[in-house]
């Protein structure tokens, strides 16, 4: 009895590497940590009524950012355990398993678990203020999409401690991410935990296209848009677009594994290169998922801190859709050396490249938004100066791998890894790290310290140079993604040492990145105004951090860029009309989201260890709260006017 | 958020069929199409997966050996009867018969039950008396997730009816269950196209080919 306990915990949890039990270590004592505080605080009732049943897209937002910081603390450490591993030849650090697992984890979080919630993070909190709306469409709906996010994030990250991880890379290719090649419950974590994370992602996507569609202020027809706000338009259509297919994808392949199927085995005629078509039939679009919005982003900020408005408004909006259609005609690029025909490498090829031509003119675009500017150095600007040199480097990279039969060369090689990583840190990476500093004030009301923001800026973006551009290099010189060591006397060891050192600086500069957002949340200089950078959009016109309801009165819009129009407005002496305040209906907070998302964990887990009565009863549980939601009718509440009052004279605006 | 919160264009609701007849009503029926757009995409790939592995029998049954056309043609009628009762429904909605939207709702799971009977037992004699299971040929595979993920769409929808129905006893007809009902049918005649285009590329094309 004793024995068969001991055997079936040896398995359950993963032994034999003192790190993890380090992190096992760590992650009981942080739990215990926060458990303690809360109950010490009496803080529980605080957490369950603000935050866990919170409907409201600001709130929502910030939870979104902090999970995909703390993701993104852990897909560091991969990245940094990995340069360790390669810095010198023959090392000894990690073992080839469990160096596949960790670049499996690395790149499936930091694409899924931070990329795309950090963008959903800044999205919730911005484009409802921009549009000049009370919430998003669904607030239900939005509150669930970001517990299914969270709890998928959790299933996938259990796996490091329970059960083995992954460890077929974050494309998880066919077939050695099958049953037959690759038992255990690691490659399971990662279908599950993606695709419960994914059906919130698709949820969201139809949220805010509808938002955007139907709930714009008076007078924002769609050419008024600030471009953030159309970025996330687009970006929405994409993933209406391409997650149903990703969901069928991870589905099968499951079944796979769970079921014996045979979509993607070689046994029984199932086909693995249909995996690959259809993991980057979403894959590919998902680059732009994680791109258009921080386009959208450093689009407001080099306006509003080049004190002009954005050069070639309607060319950026139409090269953004010609972008967003050509991203799904371009995935079979992933694998021109997979064995097609010339004509369909041709095809693909020629596709890719034409997506560096609207990019380009984006890129122009930006650069005669600066011409003739005020240019003002802030953190943010600084985040979107450098953005544009870096991430054109691993745009034009991207057009030499688009070249099918160059791609022969540089498939796999470490010149893919430098251009992905030029694109994702120096677009995706800057990119929400400008947008956190920019809207920092708009979700807390104080500003992030400028200084310790500046510091960390150079550190990273000269330790991102340091790490990603002697990497091209590297990859001509032969060595290949995914060897998790190789021998000395190839000529890569100096290459690989300042890699390491770059990469280390990257840790740094966003360790101190981290330090500031601890040291300004006490010493931060408070924003008052609620338009702390001079903005141009309505988001500024609000107070920081907004009231629950947004706007005590909803904006008419007469232009572009309509907060700087009623900045001049107001400065040219035309009074306002204000109309006296309205009982404001909003929606009620709701615990079903939560719960739902936490069945959906419990059905999770079940099916990862094909443990059907612990799977089938959590899915009971989530169609249940399902149920539950519909028979709920009393979902709404007013806010009286003498509250709207209140809180519009505590942030001084009450007229 | 029936009036102040989201109501920023304001718009004459009186002419419109009640569904419409308020914001989030509106709101909601163009988030549900954006939806059903997903699941086009997502049978859509289904569908393209199973065409790619149709020929992919690895020696084991072909379409050819296991359709048979008396039980599809049976699946068939019935799900396209209850797409058009579905439909009575709607027309009663919209004159505000409570009795004949229950009614023709209640025909259409009714229908809705045999369809997914007739389904159940279509797949338990491929795997059981054909020895043709998921796991025999990547055709299989396709086969069965595919007719599955409509027959599953298809039980969803019947749960979600059920509970329509209840909201729509207790309470009547007002601008919310209206749009519940009218949603509810839009998917159903959504699930029926979709079995139009799996009566087209999975069984016609596998009795020719």
């Amino acid at each position: 009895m004793i024995d068969s306990v001991k055997s079936f915990l040896g398995w359950f949890f993963v032994t034999g590497d003192p790190m993890i039990y380090g992190a096992d270590a760590s992650i009981a004592l942080v739990s215990i940590g926060i458990v303690a505080v809360l109950t010490y605080f009496k803080k529980w009732k605080w957490l369950w009524n603000e935050w866990l049943t919170t409907v409201d897209h600001k709130k929502i937002g910030i939870m979104y950012i902090i999970a995909a910081l703390l993701m993104l603390f852990r897909g560091g450490m991969d990245a940094l355990m990995m340069r360790a591993q390669l810095t010198l030849p023959n090392m000894h650090f990690l073992d080839a398993e469990h160096y596949n697992q960790v670049f499996t984890t690395h790149g499936t979080i930091m694409i899924i678990f931070v990329a795309m919630p950090f963008i959903f993070g800044l999205m919730n909190i911005a484009v409802p203020l921009q549009i000049g709306a009370r919430d998003v469409a669904y607030p239900f709906l939005n509150a669930l999409s970001f517990w299914l996010f969270f709890f998928g994030a959790m299933l996938f990250n259990l796996s490091f401690v329970i059960g083995g991880s992954p460890d077929a890379g974050w494309s998880s290719y066919a077939p050695y991410a099958g049953a037959e090649m690759n038992p255990g419950v690691g490659q399971n974590y990662y279908l599950i935990g993606v695709q419960i994370s994914g059906i919130g992602s698709l949820a969201t996507g139809i949220n805010f296209l509808v938002t955007i569609l139907k709930m714009r202020a008076p007078g924002m027809t769609l050419f008024k848009m600030p471009m953030f706000t159309w970025s996330i338009l687009i970006t929405s259509v994409i993933v209406v677009f391409a997650f149903p297919a990703f969901t069928v994808a991870l589905a099968l392949m499951t079944i796979d594994r769970l079921f014996g199927a045979h979509f993607f085995t070689i046994a029984a005629g199932g086909s693995p290169m249909l995996w690959a078509n259809l993991f980057w039939f979403w894959g590919h679009p998902e680059v732009y998922i994680v791109l258009l919005p921080v386009f959208g982003i450093f689009s407001e900020v080099i306006a509003t801190f080049a004190h002009k408005t954005l050069f070639g408004y309607a060319v950026m909006v139409w090269s953004m859709v010609a972008i967003s259609v050509l991203s799904f005609i371009t995935w079979l690029h992933h694998f021109f050396t997979m064995g097609n025909t010339a004509p369909v490498n041709a095809f693909f090829s020629i596709s890719t490249m034409l997506i560096a031509i609207p990019t380009g003119v984006k890129i122009f675009n930006w650069l005669f938004t600066l011409n003739k500017g005020r240019i003002q150095f802030t953190t943010p600007m600084l985040w979107a100066l450098a953005f544009i040199p870096n991430f054109t480097i691993g745009g034009v990279t991207g057009v030499m791998l688009a070249m099918a039969p160059a791609d022969y060369q540089y498939h796999n090689s470490y010149f893919l890894v430098a251009h992905f990583h030029s694109t994702l840190i120096a677009g995706t990476v800057f990119g929400i790290f400008c947008g956190l500093h920019y809207w920092w004030p708009k979700m807390f009301g104080y500003m992030l310290d400028e200084v310790k923001g500046k510091w960390s800026f150079w550190i990273f973006m000269i330790s991102f140079n340091i790490c990603f551009m002697p990497m091209y290099f590297l990859g001509l010189m032969g060595m290949t993604r995914r060897m998790y060591t190789y021998p000395a006397g190839l000529g890569w060891t100096p290459i690989n040492v300042v890699m390491s050192i770059g990469a280390a600086g990257m840790g740094i500069g966003f360790a101190l990145m981290a330090y500031n957002i601890v040291w300004s949340a006490v010493r931060g200089k408070k924003d008052t105004t609620g338009d702390p950078w001079n903005g141009r959009t309505l988001e500024w016109a609000t107070a920081s951090p907004a009231a629950e309801y947004n706007f005590a009165h909803i904006p008419e819009i007469k232009s572009r860029d309509a907060f700087a129009a009623m900045k001049e407005a107001r400065a040219a002496g035309h009074a306002e009309t204000v109309p006296p305040y309205k009982a404001i209906h909003m929606p009620n907070n709701t615990g079903i989201p939560v719960i739902m998302s936490a069945f959906m964990f419990i059905a999770g887990f079940g099916f990862v260890f094909e443990w059907y009565w612990m799977g089938i009863p959590g899915l009971i549980g989530v169609v249940a709260c399902m149920i539950a939601r519909s028979f709920v009718y009393d979902d709404h509440h007013y806010i009286p006017v003498e509250k709207v009052k209140q809180t519009e004279a505590a942030t001084g605006r009450l007229s | 958020m029936t009036d102040a919160t989201l109501s920023l264009h304001e718009k004459d609701r009186s002419q419109m069929p009640i569904e419409y007849s308020t914001e989030e009503g509106d709101l909601r029926i163009v988030g549900f199409w954006i939806f059903l757009a997903a699941e086009l995409v997502l049978f859509g790939t289904l569908f393209g997966t199973y065409l790619v592995l149709q020929s992919h029998t690895a020696g084991g049954p072909t379409a050819k050996d296991l359709f048979e056309i008396g039980p599809v043609m049976a699946e068939t009628i019935v799900l396209l009867v209850s797409s058009f009762t579905c439909g009575l429904s709607t027309i009663e909605l919209r004159r505000h018969n409570k009795r004949g939207l229950i009614g023709w709702l209640l025909v259409t799971i009714l229908l809705g039950l045999v369809f997914v009977g007739l389904e159940v037992n279509e797949f338990y004699t491929y795997a059981v008396h054909e020895g043709a299971p998921l796991s025999r040929s990547a055709f299989l595979s396709g086969f069965f997730v595919l007719l599955g993920t409509h027959g599953c769409h298809v039980s969803l929808g019947i749960v979600w009816i059920i509970g329509i129905l209840l909201q729509l006893g207790k309470r009547g007809i007002t601008p919310v269950t209206a749009r519940k009902a009218f949603m509810a049918g839009l998917y159903w005649h959504f699930l029926d196209v979709v079995w139009i285009f799996i009566f087209t590329a999975v069984y016609l094309t596998g009795w020719v080919i």
